[in-house]
């Protein structure tokens, strides 16, 4: 790439061509300001809160669209460029609910903070608010058009991450509003939940559905046993709502918070995940034996069923017949735990803690409930998991680090990847590799699979038996791969599919990062890094190597894909339409 | 709540008009230009409006969401979400009509259809549709249904003037 002379404020810096004012200021240790903007996903320049002088324009221009050339002088810092900046941000505060003292994303929020960092006086103009409207319709996700700015970032990502495209901007000027196709409830469309246009909202106009008083009345309930247990991903993000660096791995903290906040036990997801591999790496043993559907196609991610059941409803064979390591999870407690503990899995409430919004709808789903009863009740996201912490008045920052109670508190290095995309394939390379060749794998690492990229695969030699597999993670990706399986033109064996970009680690659930620190940061190698982390530094890092999931076989289940384990950890999928 | 107004009225599009409709939107794929815009320009003129059963094929046609069309459909004036009724009443809101209180005329309309600006009736018999000067100011205010023409009105005379559609 060649390299080109500009001025930023005076200050020269050399940037590849083709970069945009905003890249190159940044290089100068400029930050201009954005709304609309996000790299790679939205670049529309619409908004105008990134407008800078260019030395021979005549107008202000976009930095985050307009590219840089040689010679070039900008000014990002004159009081033109500061009154246009404040007037338009201005001009969007006069139309909206500035309810922030009581908003979801109060000091969160890149409106605020624009307001704060122009100086905006955020009432100088009132008028005519245009007329907002409420989707509660799902039980995950709430929109509250009176706090959106029209940056269409939380449309971007659903067409571009997801090919889901379910939202976007419906009528003109005044009126122009973020909804569905013929306005209708985000319930009644094909969207599948991931929450990936919360997290790029960048405000509070959407957010999660929250359980959180629900948690807290089941807490106070002396009647209740009160279970809650945590996603892979969830200990690699928690920290970040309390000012850690992104990735901080808190486990110990966050089980220590946990306890503070009266939960009668206190378990892991990684054990579900454990015990899916059993599960899943079993079906796939015998889909191969017996001639079965493949290539078979993980199911852990709730937005990707969601996803195959609207898009792909004639290749649901293809779907793993495992719950995912939630569901899991929540089976084994009402069915296994509750009979150990010789009580009433209704007077059992499960708690689980997810990186993910898609958890919410799947514990509502048909066939979750082994016991008769839901195998999981409530469905938290990190970030409400953190709001619990700080309404209980915990000093996140000053607990010390503690265990997981047993039995279904323990877990391998196996069940914890699974929160990095390719970490579930890695999982069950792991144990696959040993129950098929008879010795462990000369290397537990399977980095052919590890990484951030969207589509990864790779081809393992089994005892003889060559395994080809995929990891794909974002649904356009997966569209992509789905496609070649309908068309019967797909080589792999296996397929890992995560809804979220780089898996649960950057799920719709996780803490949400400003436009930008995604920018300049690639949050879910961070947050994946820190896992691979404490997987090698794990005795234990193979799923069958789980003494409680062996515990669990031999006293309860029997083995792998028996009858009872069918009835109890497996589920079923239901056409749905697109539209 | 938005302004977009969406129909109640039963989808009656015949399978001719389907077939016209994907021919014409093979022609538009294969063009130098394909666009959404044209697309739902030329389906409006074969339905006369665009519900979502067309808005959908298009989608699927054109390789593209049925929010990404929706949103294009209700960006611009010249789309209807809405059928005709079979007895269209138009009211001109042009300068001079409403000058002489063709406002009035619609609301009084509103009331005695049971129907807003804009909407047709679920049966699909009546629609009102408030319009720009219609050429006959001498007239004013003016109001058409169908190609049947009022002119000189007062609020007075819409009851009239309904009943007589109601009773056909
Ligand atoms: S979205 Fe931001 S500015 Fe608006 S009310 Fe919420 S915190 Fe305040
Ligand atoms: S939850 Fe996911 S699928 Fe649904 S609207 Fe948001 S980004 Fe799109
Ligand atoms: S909902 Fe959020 S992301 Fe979407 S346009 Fe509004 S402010 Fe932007
Ligand atoms: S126009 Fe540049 S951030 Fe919106």
């Amino acid at each position: 790439m060649a390299l080109v002379n500009v001025k930023i404020n005076n200050i020269p810096v050399q940037v590849e061509e083709g970069k945009t004012i905003l890249e190159a200021a940044k290089l100068a240790g400029i930050k201009i300001p954005t709304l609309c903007y996000l790299k790679g996903v939205n670049e529309i320049g619409a908004c105008r809160v990134c407008v800078c002088e260019v030395k021979g324009a005549r107008s202000l221009v976009a930095a985050c669209v307009y590219p840089v050339n040689e010679g070039m002088e900008v000014f990002t810092n004159t009081p033109n460029v500061r009154a246009s900046r404040k007037a338009t941000v201005e001009l969007l505060l006069s139309n909206h609910n500035k309810a922030c003292l009581s908003c979801v994303r109060n000091n969160n929020c890149e409106l605020q903070t624009l307001s704060s960092d122009l100086g905006c006086d955020a009432t100088k103009y009132e008028g005519v608010k245009s007329d907002a409207s409420k989707d509660e319709s799902t039980p995950y996700l709430i929109r509250d058009n009176s706090k959106c700015v029209l940056c269409r970032r939380c449309s971007a990502v659903c067409k571009e991450y997801q090919s889901v495209a379910v939202i976007g901007a419906n009528g003109r000027g005044f009126d122009t509003h973020i909804a569905c196709a013929f306005e209708k409830p985000l319930a009644e469309t094909a969207c599948v939940g991931c929450g990936q246009c919360i997290v790029a909202c960048p405000t509070g106009a959407l957010s999660e559905m929250e359980e959180i008083d629900d948690v807290l009345n089941a807490i106070n309930d002396p009647s209740k046993r009160v279970i809650v247990a945590a996603a892979p991903s969830v200990r690699v993000g928690l920290g970040e709502e309390f000012g850690m660096p992104i990735g901080t791995n808190v486990e110990g903290k966050m089980v220590a918070a946990m306890r503070r906040l009266g939960f009668d036990d206190v378990f892991d997801v990684n054990f579900g995940a454990d015990l899916t591999i059993m599960e899943e790496g079993t079906e796939f043993l015998n889909r191969v034996k017996n001639g079965g559907t493949l290539p078979m196609i993980t199911s852990c991610s709730p937005a990707w069923i969601k996803f195959c059941e609207h898009n792909f409803p004639d290749q649901l064979d293809h779907l793993s017949s495992c719950k995912s390591p939630q569901q899991m999870f929540g089976a084994v407690c009402k069915t296994y735990y509750a009979e150990k503990l010789g009580m009433d899995p209704k007077d059992m409430v499960v708690v689980s803690i997810m990186p993910c919004t898609a958890k919410k709808f799947e514990k509502g789903r048909g066939n979750q409930n082994a016991a008769g009863v839901p195998d999981i009740d409530f469905a938290l996201t990190t970030r409400e998991l953190a709001k619990l912490i700080k309404r209980a008045g915990i000093i996140f920052d000053e607990l010390p680090d503690e265990q997981f109670d047993n039995p279904l508190g323990i877990f391998t290095g196996a069940g914890l990847i699974f929160g990095a995309t390719g970490g579930v394939m890695e999982a069950a390379l792991r144990t696959l590799y040993e129950i098929v060749v008879g010795k462990e794998a000369p290397s537990l690492d399977f980095n052919e699979v590890r990484g951030t990229e969207g589509i990864k695969e790779a081809e393992y030699d089994l005892a003889g038996k060559k395994v080809r597999v995929c990891v794909a993670s974002g649904l356009a990706n997966a569209r992509k791969i789905m496609e070649d399986v309908r068309a019967g033109k797909s080589q792999y064996d296996f397929i890992e599919i995560m809804s979220c970009p780089g898996g649960c680690v950057n799920g719709g659930g996780q803490p949400i990062k400003s436009a930008f620190v995604r920018n300049n940061k690639d949050i879910k190698a961070e947050r994946a890094k820190s896992i691979y982390a404490q997987d090698a530094a794990m005795k234990m890092r193979k799923s069958h190597e789980n003494p409680a999931v062996q515990q669990l076989y031999k006293e309860f289940l029997g083995e792998p894909n028996s009858h009872k384990a069918h009835e109890i950890l497996h589920t079923k999928y239901v056409p749905r339409q697109k539209y | 709540m938005s302004k977009i107004k969406l129909t109640t009225v039963a989808f009656k599009g015949t399978a001719e008009q389907e077939t016209q409709l994907r021919q014409v939107l093979d022609e538009i794929k294969s063009s130098a230009h394909p666009s959404v815009m044209t697309a739902l320009q030329r389906a409006q003129a074969i339905y006369g409006y665009l519900p979502i059963e067309v808005q959908s094929i298009i989608a699927d046609e054109m390789g593209v969401s049925l929010e990404e069309v929706f949103g294009v459909a209700t960006f611009y004036s010249q789309f209807t979400l809405n059928p005709q009724g079979s007895y269209a009443f138009g009211v001109c809101l042009g300068t001079a009509c409403y000058v002489k209180g063709s406002g009035d005329v619609v609301a009084k309309l509103e009331e005695c259809l049971g129907l807003k600006d804009g909407e047709t009736s679920s049966d699909g018999k009546y629609s009102i549709a408030s319009t720009r000067c219609v050429g006959c100011c001498g007239l004013a205010p003016v109001m058409t249904v169908n190609n049947e023409v009022y002119g000189k009105l007062t609020v007075k005379d819409i009851p009239d003037i309904v009943a007589k559609y109601k009773a056909m």
